[in-house]
């Protein structure tokens, strides 16, 4: 298979960071896979995939001022948590509903995220209610500003709010209304779009008119750019400058990432229902995992013989991972009962 | 003490916690220069800000979900939907997000957000501008829900729900807005949020109402004292978490239960109080627990003589006490 070179070159980041990035897309494949065997092995209940996605994501995470700015993401992106800090384990914890589940105790279904520690809010899976809610953590991030509450260049505090969704999730009117907002209130905010052409069965020309989903951010009087998802080094800038927009007071950004949603929907779906094997093959052509990999090989910062060792590596966390995750306590039954209100 | 209407009382409620907590703000359509439709927020902006008092677009969904991604980051917003009519483009935001955030983060994140939304008939509304909207969220575990009938509770409960780690909605009964006045203290005081309290002493019937429903209540139940009909009236005041213990301890004294609310009959809030009576309180009553309601139609209709005949009132809620008291 002729893998698609990766052609943008315009970039800052040091080898060092280059690898850190593809160290996190492989970890964030290996963990995916493994996540897809058990669920054929009928060890747990349900998966979503982030495979095709991990170069939007890593980039995202790498651009942003990560387990300090506000990220309310959705339920694809594995390597965005990764990213930002999320350990294997965390995962797998999830996918066996598991007491010490950091996100949620065991109560959400497998990647409905929320990390507290790393500013990530929770999210659930009517899509697109996060979109509206980030707005509103941006706002608070204007508001704190304004009022005296924090100081503008203080770094340890949040300085923007990034969410996620796919394209469909842009059909909602949730997604309108904190896009609106954004615009409005000139928002420290980017809503990344990833746009992998399906909502389950649904092409994104089903849902919408227009060719691009950025083409929709001038109506907001947001900046809007469409990037190539699956080029990690142009994902990476197109974010970079959209934080820098952010951080500097100058508003929103809609980033959209066109990628490809290599799996079906979910463990739930058959997609063989709805596309053709052939277009799926195709689209491996871009597969963003290896399109790095073949970027690094060609520049040498990476032998072949590495990047075996990093697979080798990645291979053998996320089986640990499994281990401990498997070996880990259930919550206990009435668990279900607890925790509904805080108290003053 | 100065007698105060309930719109005064709720204005001061947001002012004083405005001016204690830089963390609060309010939020919402026309809430800005015009001071809200029903002037709830009039001087604020003058004395806050357009920082703080943030006139919004008008979309009510995103009023909702900015108050909950801003109470994330500790902001203590105060959210006014206009009508409760318009709260349902929100409902999602609320039932979905807010009231689950505690619940699904496993403690790690909560919503401390106040919705105010004037609710209630009786004002030739209409069916988009009448509508009693509490029974949706009262289902609802993980939100609170307060409806104040009086101005010192309007004010005390809209400070506690303000001050309150999980996201409370505050029903505001309009049609009493200017015409329920009361005394206020002039100080500082809150009221809980949880307890019911006692509006009229009595040992014959037990009338559960709350909102406007309170005052017609206790009209009717001063008339019937002419009757030597002693009727005691509970003000529910908060409708979530349901106040038990009221509701029984006033069924103990006098064995006979009617329930008053505007909004329509069938899953109304009544029939939660029923079923506690029911379950708990099987043994104290002498007489079927009784509902007086707005009818069940989509909404109260515009004309008056049908709006009329939607509402209950004192004579329908007197005639309704009488009958229980002779059963």
């Amino acid at each position: 298979m002729q893998i698609e070179p990766i052609t943008h070159r315009n970039t800052q980041l040091s080898q060092q960071t280059l690898l850190e990035m593809y160290w996190h897309m492989q970890l964030s494949r290996r963990l995916d896979e493994r996540a897809w065997a058990i669920h054929r092995q009928g060890r747990i209940a349900f998966h979503i995939s982030a495979i095709g996605h991990e170069a939007a994501q890593v980039a995202a995470a790498y651009a942003i001022h990560r387990g300090v700015d506000f990220v309310a993401p959705y339920y694809r992106d594995l390597t965005l948590m990764l990213a930002l800090g999320m350990s294997p384990v965390d995962f797998l914890m999830s996918l066996f509903g598991k007491r010490d589940e950091i996100g949620s105790g065991g109560r959400q279904m497998p990647s409905h995220f929320n990390n507290r520690a790393l500013n990530v809010v929770s999210t659930s899976a009517v899509v697109a209610t996060q979109v509206p809610q980030a707005a509103g953590l941006a706002f608070a991030i204007q508001y704190k500003q304004r009022c005296g509450l924090v100081d503008p260049n203080d770094t340890t505090q949040p300085r923007l709010a990034l969410t996620c969704l796919g394209e469909g999730s842009t059909s909602q009117g949730e997604w309108h209304e904190g896009m609106n907002w954004a615009g409005v209130h000139k928002l420290p905010f980017i809503c990344l779009v990833q746009n992998n052409v399906y909502a389950i069965s649904m092409r994104v020309d089903q849902q919408m008119a227009v060719r691009n989903v950025a083409d929709r951010a001038p109506a907001y009087g947001v900046h809007g750019i469409t990037v190539d998802g699956t080029d990690v080094l142009a994902m990476y800038d197109a974010m970079s400058e959209a934080v820098q927009r952010a951080y500097r007071g100058e508003g929103a950004t809609l980033v959209e990432a066109k990628c490809y949603r290599i799996t079906p929907h979910s463990s739930d779906d058959d997609d063989r229902t709805y596309r053709s094997r052939e277009e799926v093959e195709q689209a491996k052509t871009r597969d963003p995992l290896l399109r790095f990999r073949q970027f690094l090989l060609q520049e040498s910062i990476l032998t072949d013989s590495s990047f075996q060792e990093y697979d080798e590596r990645a291979k053998a966390i996320v089986e640990q991972a499994q281990i401990d995750a498997e070996a880990a306590p259930y919550p206990d039954a009435a668990d279900a009962a607890g925790a509904v209100y805080k108290s003053n | 003490m100065a007698e105060v209407t309930l719109i005064e009382a709720i204005r001061q409620a947001m002012d004083e916690e405005l001016a204690c907590d830089p963390r609060v703000f309010v939020v919402g359509e026309d809430v800005g220069p015009r001071g809200g439709v029903f002037r709830a927020t009039q001087g604020l902006y003058e004395k806050y800000g357009a920082d703080r008092i943030i006139d919004t677009p008008l979309a009510e969904l995103s009023i909702v979900a900015v108050g909950i991604g801003s109470a994330l980051a500790d902001l203590r917003p105060v959210c006014e939907i206009q009508f409760a009519d318009f709260i349902f483009p929100a409902f999602n935001q609320i039932v979905s997000e807010a009231a689950r955030m505690y619940y699904r983060t496993n403690g790690s994140w909560c919503v401390p957000m106040v919705i105010r939304a004037p609710y209630g008939g009786g004002i030739g509304g209409g069916l988009y501008h009448s509508q009693s909207v509490e029974a949706y969220f009262a289902h609802v575990p993980g939100l609170k829900i307060v409806v104040p009938s009086t101005p010192y509770d309007a004010k005390g409960l809209l400070k506690s729900a303000i001050r309150d780690p999980n996201p409370v909605i505050m029903f505001e009964p309009k049609k009493g807005y200017r015409a329920i006045k009361g005394d206020v203290p002039e100080g500082e005081y809150t009221v809980p949020i949880g307890p019911a309290r006692i509006a009229r002493e009595g040992r014959d019937v037990s009338v559960f109402a709350y909102g406007m429903m309170v005052h017609y209540t206790v009209e009717a139940a001063n008339k019937l004292a002419a009757d030597v009909i002693d009727t005691e009236v509970i003000d529910l005041r908060t409708l979530l978490p349901v106040d038990k213990a009221a509701i029984l301890e006033s069924i103990k004294k006098t064995g006979k239960a009617l329930i008053v609310h505007e909004d329509t009959r069938t899953m109304g809030y009544g029939a939660e109080v029923a079923a506690v009576l029911a379950d708990e309180g099987f043994e104290f009553l002498d007489a079927p627990v009784r509902r007086l309601t707005g009818l069940d139609v989509p909404g109260v209709p515009f004309s008056h003589p049908m709006q009329d005949y939607f509402m209950p009132n004192p004579d329908k809620i007197a005639a309704a006490i009488r009958e229980l008291a002779r059963y």
